[in-house]
């Protein structure tokens, strides 16, 4: 692949078309981006009016202002932040806790365990039977209704297991054992210092999706106070409802409408912003997840 | 003779049988500390997994929430045959199918395009470049992709701005219209899923033998050939794979972008089983829950039945399945 000296015409004609497609493909993706980046920082008449394309139109920050002085917002940052770290916590620790017996080949039962855990993903009871379990349980309109329905996914079971498999020889566990180290023992000082990758890799899956979820929060919570960030922004972008107060000395209509358009794209991308800016710097691991999740177990 | 045999034969099982009784106590006390780790998650899946799987029992029952799961009265078929019959029916099932399908044909083909186009860029800072890039929208909260969409194809946004120099006057309500809604959701997937959905490609690329390149290129090969004949075969496996996983959520159909992407305008073509089944169960005043949970097993039945049998399929095609 590497070979560039004597290619031939048509392998140049590949490698100029291919770049260009490439390069299609990247605009065709960043294009959106850079449209709500500028909108949000362009004026609401230049808004409006339709007049941003791709730079900002009248560069102003009235739309974050409007912002940052509107509370739910921030209440919403607040208990997205708070599922997301209570969240993901819980459910690396059931994962570890799921998957290091599951790993283990001496784990008696672990052939019908392990098809318990998979059946879930095949077959499930549906919306209805959850709703009604999680009213029984009482976790109705509270915090703990969007952390224990959700604690655990079968999926990160199935790739931590196999990384303990792959990564913690049988060896170890049987010197350990000679050395008098029991099943405890073994998993905090021995397997948890090695797994590290795989800790990071299941703590991301789990943090973005605690981070970008909406409809446990929809059904669950009635409690405005509760509300994640995404179910208010649903309300802002999805639903078109903003609230009055929020408008403040925007006294006409055409000035409103604008305010209002400008809020969206300012809002996108403030709620954005902390997985797009933190996602560089992981992406590594999310490559690698994907690529120990394509193992099969 | 005969009775004694028998009476031997049968001491000897009973010895057989508390034996391996005695293994099994031996085996779970030798690694007791195991089944106490295991405990938790064990208890999380039978809770809110295999409980809802009794609870769906009442799709055969009148749910009632006094008397309720148990003690509901049953009715049998009752809500499936009002479901089967009823006018939603036909329209809900077309839809859900008819998005699915759409879906999967038109997102299958491009990661793995995206990947073998990737694989021959020479220059690195592009490939990551690229990488990097198209990567991006996948951790785009889906809230935030619909708020994005809507704007991007509001009457006075880019898009219109843009078809109004190809003599388009009036700005086109893409939301409002039923028959753009499949495209809208479908296109949209695939902006956000693409440049993730390769990934697992170019790994599947890079595990291709650099002999066989070298075999090809000595044989005068072109680019094109080599893709043809070399990596496209390396990352069949994969593919189809991806094509099984993908066909077990098959009915899923991003369930919560529609949900968002829904309006009175486009219902025709955007009602799904899974937000019919939320809107019946939930949203309406008069929730009715056994007739929403008979559906919700309908659909998971049709989807248990489509992953075996594009398991079987792909073991037919010679390809490895999933188990």
């Amino acid at each position: 692949m590497n070979t560039k000296i004597g290619e031939s015409r048509g392998d140049r004609i590949f490698t100029v078309c291919n770049y260009i497609f490439l390069s299609l493909l990247v605009l065709s993706v960043l294009y959106p981006l850079i449209y709500v980046l500028s909108a949000s920082l362009s004026s609401t008449n230049a808004v409006a009016s339709g007049r941003v394309w791709l730079f900002p139109v009248e560069f102003s920050l009235l739309g974050y202002k409007t912002i940052f002085e509107y509370s739910k917002i921030w209440t919403g940052y607040g208990n997205s932040l708070f599922y997301m770290v209570v969240g993901t916590t819980v459910n690396v620790v059931l994962t570890i806790l799921a998957a290091y017996p599951l790993s283990r080949r001496d784990f008696y039962g672990r052939g019908i365990f392990m098809f318990l855990f998979v059946f879930t993903m095949m077959f499930n009871g549906g919306l209805i039977p959850n709703y009604l379990l999680v009213q029984d349980l009482g976790l109705l309109n509270s915090r703990w209704a969007l952390i224990i329905p959700n604690a655990l996914s079968v999926f990160n079971v199935i790739i931590t297991m196999s990384f303990f498999k792959s990564t913690i020889p049988n060896e170890l566990l049987e010197s350990a054992q000679l050395d008098g180290c029991n099943d405890f023992k073994f998993l905090f000082k021995v397997v948890l210092p090695l797994s590290a990758p795989i800790i990071a890799v299941i703590s991301l899956f789990y943090a973005v999706g605690h981070w970008n979820s909406y409809f446990s929060a929809l059904i669950y919570l009635r409690d405005a106070s509760l509300f994640p960030l995404q179910l208010i922004l649903r309300d802002i972008l999805v639903q078109n409802s903003v609230d009055p107060s929020m408008m403040g000395d925007a006294t006409q209509l055409a000035n409103k409408i604008g305010l209002q358009q400008l809020l969206k794209y300012s809002l996108i991308v403030v709620s954005s912003l902390p997985v797009l800016i933190a996602y560089p710097f992981v992406q590594r691991f999310f490559v690698k997840g994907v690529m120990i999740g394509s193992l099969k177990g | 003779m005969n009775v004694t045999g028998v009476v031997e034969s049968k001491s000897t099982i009973s010895e057989v049988k508390r034996k391996t009784k005695k293994n099994l106590f031996t085996k779970v006390k030798k690694s007791w500390q195991l089944y106490v780790l295991f405990i938790l998650p064990l208890m999380y899946i039978l809770v809110f997994h295999y409980y809802p799987m009794y609870g769906a029992s009442i799709a055969f029952k009148n749910f009632d929430p006094v008397l309720g799961i148990g003690g509901s009265p049953w009715v049998g078929f009752e809500h499936f045959k009002t479901f089967f019959e009823s006018y939603d029916f036909v329209r809900v099932l077309k839809n859900t199918l008819g998005l699915s399908l759409y879906s999967l044909i038109a997102g299958f083909p491009l990661p793995i395009i995206l990947a073998l186009s990737l694989n021959y860029v020479y220059s690195k800072r592009f490939k990551q470049a690229a990488q990097l890039i198209t990567y991006a929208p996948h951790f785009i909260s889906v809230v935030v992709m619909v708020g994005i969409i809507f704007m991007i194809l509001d009457p006075r946004g880019p898009i219109n701005n843009f078809l109004t120099l190809f003599g388009v006057k009036e700005g086109i309500n893409f939301m409002g219209e039923a028959d753009y809604f499949k495209s809208i959701f479908v296109f949209s997937g695939i902006w956000q899923n693409v440049g993730f959905g390769c990934i697992i490609y170019l790994a599947a690329l890079t595990s291709v033998s650099p002999e066989l390149h070298e075999a090809a290129i000595v044989d005068g090969a072109s680019k094109i050939r080599r893709i043809w004949h070399v990596d496209i075969p390396g990352i069949m496996q994969t593919a189809v794979l991806v094509l099984i996983l993908n066909m077990g959520s098959f009915l899923d159909t991003g369930f919560e972008k529609v949900l968002l992407m829904q309006n009175p305008l486009n219902l025709s073509a955007s009602q799904v089983i899974d937000t019919y089944v939320y809107n019946v169960g939930l949203v309406s005043a008069l929730p009715q829950y056994s007739y929403a949970a008979a559906i919700g097993i309908f659909k998971s039945l049709v989807a248990f039945i489509l992953i075996i049998a594009s398991n079987k399929l792909a073991k037919k095609v010679g390809q490895d399945g999933l188990w």
